[in-house]
């Protein structure tokens, strides 16, 4: 057995201390699944073909709400935008890197492993190991959301009904949004956003929710430029 | 919904993750976002996030419901306050849990 590489081993310990974030997090996305009436094999099978947890309780959301099959399709999308941006901005780091590397690099591009590998390379792109790395980042957290949501989708479907869990989904969206909240455009994005949402939910086809992103977005890009304008 | 479109939801989500991610990774290097794309992709997390959770907090059976009787809207804040303070999803989710429970039975 060839040995690792020991960018593979550094990506190994740079992972342990995230794990206290992930697993939870997976823990709680199984159960909202559960809860959601997603049984578990397809729950199973979102949380490995899709690997990208805000999505994945966005579409239970919507399932639960009983939203059209193309609506939560698009809804993941949205959702999943952000992933352009990663991918086009770890694109320079595996410049030499063939194909299929870069294909597992894809695969496994979350929110956690992006942002530690920018924190490593981000200041000297061309030290060595960096697939290595990213894939020692990548096993323990893949392997501990896995083995969390599996464990919530247990809890999950044993706990009865009074328990509420329904609404664990909006709650752990929730805790993801609330930590973009420290700019005064992101929060402008996400209330009007929200606001939108909320107004315009008697829309056909939750275009609501089409339409809320826009005027998030806009209304964050609006703000950004109105106070850089002001301090310049 | 039926298993079958369960199925064809969570393979359509599936194919459009995996190419959102391999998008530019797969192309040569000089492909990249435009500037102004980048910038406004910054914002769809915190946007989109918040208006999938918002209605869930202040419609009841789709009508605008901001009394203090929405017990649903008080837990939400009290989510939002945790989650603020201390940055976990797991004591933001186990707070707004017991605070629905408690809501709903002071209410």
């Amino acid at each position: 057995m060839p040995a690792f590489h020991p960018e593979f081993r550094h990506g190994v310990r740079s992972s342990l201390p995230l794990l206290i974030a992930v697993g939870p997090f997976g823990l709680v996305t199984g159960v909202a699944m559960a809860a959601g009436g997603i049984p578990p094999l397809e729950a199973m099978a979102m949380s490995i073909l899709i690997y990208a947890g805000a999505s994945m309780l966005a579409a239970t959301q919507l399932i639960v709400e009983g939203a059209p099959a193309m609506v939560i399709v698009m809804a993941a999308f949205i959702v999943n935008l952000r992933l352009f941006m990663y991918s086009a901005s770890i694109r320079p780091y595996l410049a030499g890197e063939p194909l299929h590397r870069r294909l597992i690099v894809s695969y496994a591009l979350v929110d956690n492993p992006y942002a530690l590998f920018l924190q490593r390379f981000g200041t000297h792109p061309d030290a060595p190991g960096k697939f290595d790395y990213f894939v020692g980042l990548s096993v323990p957290i893949w392997l501990c959301w896995q083995a969390t949501v599996a464990a919530g989708l247990l809890v999950g479907h044993q706990l009865p009904a009074v328990w509420k869990l329904e609404f664990a989904a909006p709650l752990a969206l929730i805790a993801m949004t609330v930590p973009f909240l420290r700019e005064r455009a992101m929060i402008a994005a996400a209330a009007s956003a929200g606001a939108t949402a909320v107004l315009a939910h008697g829309l056909p086809l939750r275009l609501g929710l089409a339409l809320a992103a826009v005027v998030g977005i806009a209304a964050g890009m609006a703000t950004e430029r109105w106070l850089g304008r002001r301090a310049s | 919904m039926s298993s079958a479109t369960l199925w064809a939801v969570i393979l359509s989500i599936a194919a459009a993750t995996f190419w959102q991610r391999a998008s530019f990774l797969v192309l040569p290097e000089r492909f990249q976002l435009p500037a102004l794309l980048k910038q406004a992709l910054r914002y769809v997390p915190a946007a989109v996030l918040t208006a999938i959770w918002a209605p869930e907090l202040m419609l009841r059976q789709g009508v605008l419901d901001l009394s203090p009787g929405n017990e649903r809207l008080l837990a939400g804040v009290v989510a939002i306050a945790v989650a603020w303070r201390f940055r976990v999803t797991f004591g933001t989710t186990v707070a707004g849990l017991i605070a629905l429970h408690l809501f709903d039975w002071m209410l």
